[in-house]
């Protein structure tokens, strides 16, 4: 069987698609200067309409998504993304950043109360909506810290930053992008924080310390308080990665944790789609001392009018051009008006109920759980001793599932990390664990049959050597 | 509203599974002092309710009337085709394209759009795309400084100004120092390189609309030892020379332009295309073609060594979250325009500007159209520029991006055409403009 | 797990070898590639570059990894494993012979002898 067919092999010239406004005659060399003008034309699709429409409708059946499957990703928050928050952001998607303001105080008004309401959930008490990813709330937040640190004489010396050694790869990534020194300290035997060793780590060298809660185990820091007075005793600041919001939402906060700096994933937590990778949204909230750092701009009412404030002498700086991933914020905020004070407080309840539910319906099936406990919204596994957890992902794609996280953390070994939130019913989550139990028989009656899958997607196991031996990133047109 | 489905009896089952007696228990380990917090916030709402709320807030915006507004984001032709694909739910609800057998859509659209932008810029490597263009320039500047081992940047005025106010925020906690190439008047004059600087960042054209001699600056650079990273905007590199052509080593802007609605500013997209030669250092996601078990054609995230996730502390970058969705809608764009009508578009704002400079200076105006612009250009007008952006408005004409005092230009506005915009359109722009008491006859001269 | 016994080893998998002519020639071990995978890059130290025992000289990536590759002693970066560049599953294929890095002018001989024979290598592996 052929192929499946790149748009440029669609390709014939001379077809049209779309038809824009004619264009006038006029002088376009005379305009631009002949020196300017291209002199060969990009090879681009040549294409009509329907042929486009054929293309790119037929790729995207050949693509996952939330509203097909099931997508149990730890640490992703995959849960559904309600499509009243796209009527909502439709209704905002023309306005241009630089309209006259008087004429855009519907959407200024929108990001001052999400503001707000960011706070509120998060125990903060101020935030900058313009990160356009977790990463880049991470990197804003670390910046804040810095700059909190050197107006207080105390940048040259605090030139360390702490990170557990499950932390997702951002965290360390960040804190080297801001010029710090990364150190990690390691979890203990109950899949926590070892305090002892973060004491030990902890001095007036540190400038702060990033933590997720619950941690990238699933599990909660039972000694948060601890950890944070220690901390802050040594004049350390606490970061926390809200990747893991889901689990604690409406119940605590991590302001009250004692955090002083916050990053939410508006496209975990706050159901913005992820759009196959990309455009999140990453929020990134402060206490009140670090308030005059936070990038620019910030949304301020003065009187009745909605203002957006570029002016703050003391801010870390623009993290990107305009407001923000505003069509996302738009979403997220139609998001929590839906579900309000109760509502939210209902997503973390069930997050954590179906979590426990999977944990114990899969132990139950022979997976290896290495923290036994009450977990959070997500949970780490083993496959049974002897199987590969690549395999097994590989083969769950054959019943429609997409598999859970995989090797992550890399604390533990062929680790499965498993989040089914809370819009998931347990009708599914029972046909997830009946699709592992036939992975597990199957792979026990025929040892190779997991090595080969997957068999009925519509490409199977790829060749990832190859791809990064002889790298080809781009269509190779055929040259004359 | 709720989108979790249990009803008691599914709660009650899964409580007995679990072992627990109530939803409560789970969250013992959390410490009881903090625990159940006073969330200020509303109650819920229904969807109809929702609704009117957005509405309400939407409603206190206005986007009506004749359009005018550039400054990088500009609202061009999209054809109802382009969202109607874009969106559909496969694309917006997928996730990162980890497991590829069952993301060769995503994957496949992603390789189409790296092709797209190396075929666009003339360069040889693309990557998956970023957050945005001032990101996307910020981060080629940090690859300058990593490929050359040197660290000083040089950066015309002529860049955005929240594109340099970035790049400085990324620089700064490095220690990279930035110097700033002046504009005289319009266009970067010539730069005055030492050995210590890592890359040269011009826009083309730039944040006034003009053109800039790229040739000439990318000699400059390159006799240095420095590289050349050009912000282009990726709809006039329909029309003009692309910066492979003027030996540029990177290409990073905005995708806006493409083929997304302007969307108060976000989500766009950002892109960078590079030279072969700077494939490891780039920083984001890439794909690249390979072939499954069958000998069958595929295509798969690839070099995710550079990445944060393999790297941690030394990836090139920390960025994780691309800009998928909007750098899809642009591929899908562009292909529905195709070669000849991504040219009419942009051959039909370059027609409209023009055309709209010509009708101001027949009005007594004095647009600055001395030098070669693209579709934007400057105005000098006769009060500050905020007040006449909202004079307009008030009006009903949406024009005016006030240009900062650091041009020294004086009070001043840069004007946009696309090629939407009408005769009529023009005319009550020009009559507006009169209204308000804008006119400013005098020619700008700057010393 | 191969393991020669004229080589000497670091704990972190490297082997080293001195030549006749009292360049040291470094690479990974068997039980390193393994580990590894295949390989699918190399970045390799510029000839000429001055590094201290422990510095990371190298970076070997598979698909999913990137691995440090540190230097087993002081020295000047003498000449380095091109051919690497179109094949880098080389170091898969042979890791003692053909897979060689890069080799050092050493500045310390006594470092030679802090390293670690095949013996007390092997015992590292078993240790886990």
């Amino acid at each position: 069987m052929a192929d499946f067919p790149l748009i440029y092999e669609r390709s014939k010239p001379g077809r049209r698609g779309a038809q824009p406004p004619a264009v006038r005659e006029f002088d376009l060399a005379g305009a631009l200067g002949e020196e300017n003008l291209r002199r060969e034309p990009p090879r681009l699709p040549e294409v009509s309409e329907l042929d486009l429409v054929r293309h790119y409708t037929q790729l995207a059946h050949r693509q996952f998504s939330i509203d097909a499957n099931f997508y149990p990703l730890g640490s992703c928050t995959m849960k559904y993304n309600p499509k009243v928050n796209e009527e909502a952001a439709r209704l905002f998607a023309d306005l241009h950043p630089y309209q006259a303001p008087e004429t855009a105080q519907g959407a200024l008004q929108l990001m001052y109360e999400l503001q707000h309401d960011l706070c509120a959930i998060t125990g903060m008490d101020a935030f900058s909506l313009q990160p356009a990813a977790g990463a880049h709330g991470e990197l804003a937040g670390v910046l804040m810290i810095r700059a909190y640190h050197e107006s207080r004489g105390e940048g040259e010396q605090r030139r360390v930053v702490l990170v557990p050694d499950s932390a997702h790869g951002t965290n360390p990534a960040t804190a080297a992008m801001a010029g710090y020194e990364v150190r990690e300290v390691p979890t203990g035997p109950s899949g926590e924080v070892d305090l002892e060793a973060f004491r030990a780590a902890m001095g007036p060298h540190v400038a702060a310390v990033m933590l997720t809660n619950p941690n990238t185990l699933g599990l909660f820091e039972r000694r948060i308080v601890e950890l944070a007075r220690a901390a802050h005793a040594a004049g350390a600041l606490l970061y926390y990665d809200g990747a893991n919001l889901n689990a604690i939402l409406g119940r605590v906060r991590p302001g009250d944790m004692g955090f002083d700096v916050v990053h939410l994933n508006l496209h975990k937590t706050f159901t913005t789609p992820h759009g196959g990778g990309g455009p999140g949204t990453g929020p990134v909230g402060v206490k009140a001392r670090l308030a005059e750092f936070l990038p620019v701009p910030v949304i301020e009412k003065r009187g009745d009018e909605y203002v957006a404030v570029e002016d703050r002498p003391r801010s870390v700086g623009r993290m990107r051009s305009h407001f923000g991933n505003f069509g996302n914020l738009v979403r997220a905020y139609t998001y929590i008006r839906a579900l309000g004070r109760e509502g939210l407080r209902q997503v973390s309840g069930y997050a954590v109920l179906n979590a426990n539910y999977l944990r114990v319906r899969l132990k139950e099936l022979g997976f290896r759980v290495p923290f036994d406990r009450v977990n959070m919204h997500e949970f780490v596994a083993q496959p049974p001793e002897g199987l590969k957890t690549l395999d097994v992902a590989k083969a769950l794609l054959d019943h429609g599932m997409h598999p859970m996280t995989v090797y992550f953390p890399l604390t533990v070994k062929e680790a499965m990390m498993i989040e089914p939130t809370e819009t998931e019913s347990l009708e599914t989550l029972d046909a997830y664990v009946d699709a592992l139990g036939q992975v597990l028989e199957r792979a026990a009656a025929d040892p190779d049959y997991l090595k080969g899958a997957p068999y009925e997607t519509p490409v199977r196991r790829l060749d990832e050597v190859k791809a990064a031996r002889q790298p080809v990133l781009r269509y190779a047109f055929e040259e004359g | 509203m709720r989108y979790h489905p249990h009803t008691p009896e599914d709660e009650r089952r899964a409580l007995e599974t679990v072992g627990a007696g109530s939803i409560e228990e789970l969250f013992a380990d959390l410490p009881a002092e903090l625990r159940d917090p006073d969330v200020d916030l509303p109650p819920g709402m229904d969807e109809a309710a929702l609704l009117e709320h957005m509405r309400a807030l939407a409603e206190k915006n206005s986007t009506r009337g004749p359009d005018f507004l550039g400054g990088g984001i500009r609202r061009h032709f999209i054809p109802s085709v382009t969202p109607h694909l874009a969106l559909q739910s496969e694309f917006v609800t997928a996730y990162t394209p980890y497991q590829p057998e069952v993301s060769q859509g995503i994957l496949q659209a992603t390789f189409e759009y790296q092709t797209m932008m190396c075929e666009l810029t003339g360069l040889d490597v693309s990557n998956a795309s970023m957050y945005d263009g001032a990101s996307a320039t910020a981060e080629a500047a940090l690859l300058a400084v990593r490929h050359t081992g040197r660290d000083r940047v040089v950066v015309s005025r002529g860049v955005h100004p929240e594109t340099r106010a970035v790049i400085e925020t990324y620089l700064r906690p490095l220690g990279v120092s930035i110097d700033v190439a002046e504009l005289s008047p319009l266009t970067t004059a010539g730069l005055d390189l030492s050995d210590e600087v890592a890359g040269v960042i011009v826009q083309q054209p730039n944040f006034l609309g003009y053109l800039e001699e790229m040739r000439r600056l990318t000699d400059e650079a390159h006799a240095a030892g420095a590289l050349m990273v050009a912000v282009v905007d990726p709809l006039s590199l329909a029309l003009l020379t692309p910066p492979g052509a003027y030996g540029a080593d990177v290409a990073v802007g905005d995708g806006q332009t493409l083929g997304n609605p302007p969307a108060f500013g976000g989500p766009t997209f950002g892109f960078m295309v590079v030279r072969q030669e700077l494939l490891r250092q780039f920083p984001g996601r890439i794909v690249g073609q390979t072939t499954d078990v069958d000998g069958k054609r595929a295509f798969v995230l690839t070099l995710q060594a550079r990445e944060q996730h393999i790297r941690r502390s030394k990836a090139k970058s920390n960025i994780c979250t691309n800009h998928q969705l909007t750098a899809l809608m642009a591929t899908i764009n562009v292909a529905a325009l195709g070669p000849e009508g991504l040219r009419q578009v942009a051959a039909g704002s370059v027609e409209r500007a023009h055309a709209l400079a010509q009708r101001l200076a027949a009005a007594g105006f004095a647009p600055l159209a001395g030098s070669r612009f693209f579709a934007e250009f400057v105005l000098p007008v006769a009060l500050p520029a905020e007040e006449v952006r909202s004079a307009l408005a008030r009006r009903g004409v949406h024009a005016g991006v006030p240009v900062p005092e650091e041009y020294g230009l004086g009070d001043a506005v840069v004007l946009a055409a696309t090629e939407r915009v009408s005769d009529d359109d023009i005319d009550a722009l020009v009559r507006a403009l009169d209204e308000v008491g804008a006119k400013r006859p005098e020619a700008v001269a700057r010393g | 797990m191969r393991t020669p016994d004229d080589l000497r080893y670091a704990k972190t998998h490297e082997w080293a070898r001195k030549d006749d002519d009292g360049t040291v020639v470094v690479g990974i071990t068997d039980f390193a590639q393994d580990q590894l995978g295949d390989v699918v890059f190399v970045e390799l130290p510029e000839v000429g570059r001055k590094v201290a025992k422990g510095d990371t000289v190298a970076v070997i990536e598979s698909v999913k990894t990137a691995s440090d590759i540190y230097a087993p002693m002081s020295g000047e970066v003498v000449a380095v494993n091109t051919a690497l560049e179109s094949r880098p599953e080389t170091i898969n294929e042979s890791p003692y012979e053909e897979g060689w890095l890069f080799s050092l002018a050493p500045s310390s001989v006594a470092e030679y002898d802090e390293l670690l024979d095949a013996q007390a290598y092997g015992s590292t592996l078993e240790e886990g």
